[in-house]
């Protein structure tokens, strides 16, 4: 799979998302009772790893190189398998991504339902291409698999919220209700 | 055929996901009274009797998945609940997850008993937010007024629950692969045997089961065997949570006897077709069952049903279109998922997917070659039964399925460079 593929594409980081990108060198102590409950609820401190990554993501927006390292040590376990879970999953962000994450489904139900167009019209009302974020740092384009809301369909998800029927005066609204 | 509606009833509601409004409506009592009072080679024998069947896509019967768990070892033994939820046009146990978290919850407990579980871990799809705070908060009211914890309702039973969020990859679904996802790594998928019933999640027996077979649980052991094989087919008990999305009036989620034909399906539940267009094709059972054609409808939606006409009900979830579909645009809507989605563990899932959609997209481009058709059956051919998972073959069976029943299509759009239904060539 083209794991993190939401995420990598891009050779340099437009200057919003580069300001968004952080510096963590040590285990951040905000995070420990978080990591001390995972630690107790798993079986190994492998299986913890997933849900960790997940807290630095909420906590940071993105899981950096440096994270993984920090992430390594607290766990006791080799880099390496803090790094092919982090590739292999397509939702952990590997660099920052815009406020907005817009990821709109090309899978075969809502593209029965105008998905193509969609994407089309939100490029447009974005000014960008799939795959890129806004100069602002606000939006970045993902087109995405079926997230199953088909009966909603053509349909996206901005960040933690789901949208379903689209179309163009939905899409404007949505966008505009967004900080 | 009004089937009553064990499982959707709350579907919508802003308040069934509470505790206290499961409680109402007498939740939580077949836990306790399993829990308490029955033995669990008969929760194990009544589940079989109900013919309960795997509702995550292969139909297994339950009850024999159950009765597959050692007993008395020195192993403890785990429950991972599949609440994936990634095949392409499924989209029901968003529904339970987010209405009726406590059902769920109960029928892990009473599935607990049967199989001498006292810890559960339930993989939910990292994108489902809403479902996932749901779940959350059904957990932890449970822990707070004694549904879950050391001493489940004061019958002496443990049960622990956790909710794991997964990290985007269609292939977590597949049983194994689930499993390495909730030890922390890459899902690639474990070679069977040894089954996850002996040696599943850090080597110990595990049982998996899907959102929905589980939340009916309950209503097995409340009905009785029986009465809940009657609510469905001779094969297979209780009603069926069925998807339709596509070109209909109505897309939604519809629970009903299986006894129903895909066509009622269509034409009763979801409203019929939109635009008083003509249906051309329906996918019956999620992304990965083969293609049906219109004459193919007044099968019966049961596992054994779509057996018959050579498809599958899989995960229920049914695609609907209508003429206006180029058969060669919706394939490679369909294989580039599969390219995009294979693990990259087997050769013949790797290559053979990737090769197939380069493959349409050269026909959609307009270049195609006259031998391609029969190329992307024999390599789709070449792709089953060799790989160590089934999304090998969930990625060939649309592939044989739409070569097979729109083969003109496919001939018509090599020779020509253009499509037979639009005229056009897409250029993908
Ligand atoms: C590639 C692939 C993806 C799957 N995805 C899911 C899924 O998202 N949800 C699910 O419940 N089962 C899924 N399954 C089926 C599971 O492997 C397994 O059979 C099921 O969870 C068992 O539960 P059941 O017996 O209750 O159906 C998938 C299988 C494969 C091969
Ligand atoms: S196909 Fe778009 S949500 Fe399922």
């Amino acid at each position: 799979m083209a794991a993190g593929d939401n995420t990598t594409t891009g050779e340099t980081l437009s200057a919003a998302l580069a300001a968004k990108e952080v510096e963590v060198t040590c285990f951040p102590e905000e995070l420990r009772e978080e990591c001390d409950a995972l630690r107790a609820r798993y079986e190994t401190p492998r299986a913890a790893l997933m849900p960790l990554l997940w807290a630095f993501q909420r906590r940071y927006g993105y899981v950096s190189r440096e994270m993984e390292r920090v992430i390594a040590e607290e766990l006791e376990i080799p880099l390496i398998w803090v790094r092919e879970t982090v590739t292999f999953y397509t939702m952990y962000n590997q660099r920052p991504v815009g406020s907005h994450h817009v990821q709109v489904c090309g899978n075969l139900s809502c593209t029965l339902c105008g998905a193509r167009e969609t994407i089309r019209m939100i490029e447009e009302e974005l000014g960008i291409a799939v795959g890129e974020t806004t100069a602002d740092g606000r939006f970045t384009l993902s087109v995405v698999q079926c997230l199953a809301a088909c009966e909603e369909a053509p349909m996206m998800q901005v960040n933690d919220r789901y949208y379903g029927r689209l179309d163009r005066q939905r899409v404007r609204e949505i966008f505009g209700g967004l900080e | 055929m009004s089937a009553p509606k064990l499982l959707s009833a709350n579907f919508g509601s802003e308040v069934s996901h509470r505790l206290d409004h499961y409680l109402e409506r007498g939740g939580y009592d077949e836990a306790r009274r399993v829990i308490a009072e029955v033995e669990p080679e008969q929760v194990i024998d009544q589940v079989k009797r109900a013919k309960l069947r795997g509702c995550g896509g292969a139909g297994f019967p339950t009850g024999m998945k159950w009765s597959f768990i050692p007993k008395g070892g020195d192993k403890p033994v785990y429950l991972a609940v599949n609440a994936d939820e990634g095949e392409p046009g499924t989209f029901k146990d968003k529904y339970i997850l987010t209405y009726e978290p406590h059902m769920l919850l109960e029928g892990m407990l009473i599935c607990g008993k049967a199989v001498g579980c006292h810890k559960a871990y339930i993989y939910v799809r990292g994108e489902f937010d809403l479902p996932i705070e749901r779940m959350e908060q059904a957990v932890a009211e449970a822990y707070e007024r004694g549904y879950l914890g050391a001493d489940v309702m004061g019958t002496g039973f443990p049960f622990d629950v956790v909710v794991h969020r997964g990290g985007g990859a269609y292939i977590c679904g597949e049983e194994t692969a689930l499993l390495e996802s909730l030890e922390g790594k890459p899902g690639h998928p474990r070679l069977k045997p040894p089954f996850p019933a002996l040696v599943g999640l850090h080597g110990c027996p595990t049982v998996i089961n899907n959102v929905e077979t589980l939340a009916l649980v309950p209503h097995i052991t409340r009905l009785g065997a029986d009465a809940f094989l009657k609510l469905g087919v001779e094969s297979q008990g209780g009603t069926k949570l069925y998807c339709v999305s596509g070109h209909v009036n109505r897309p939604g989620i519809f629970e009903l006897s299986p006894s129903v034909t895909l066509r009622a399906l269509i034409d009763d539940y979801a409203g019929g077709m939109r635009d008083g267009a003509k249906l051309k094709a329906v996918i019956p059972g999620g992304l990965s069952a083969p293609v049906l054609r219109p004459d193919e409808l007044d099968t019966e939606g049961s596992f054994e049903g779509l057996k018959q006409v050579n498809s599958m009900l899989g995960s229920a979830g049914l695609i609907v279109m209508d003429e206006s579909v180029c058969m060669v645009e919706a394939m490679h809507t369909i294989i580039q998922f599969y390219a995009h989605e294979s693990c990259g563990q087997c050769t013949p899932c790797r290559e053979g997917t990737g090769w197939m959609r380069r493959i349409v997209e050269r026909i959609l481009a307009g270049h195609g070659r006259a031998e391609d058709t029969a190329n992307l059956d024999s390599i789709a051919r070449k792709i089953t039964g060799t790989t160590i998972c089934p999304l090998g073959d969930a990625a060939a069976w649309p592939v044989m399925g739409f070569v097979e029943k729109f083969r003109d299509e496919f001939e018509y759009f090599c020779k020509n460079g253009r499509s037979m239904v639009s005229g056009e060539k897409v250029g993908a």
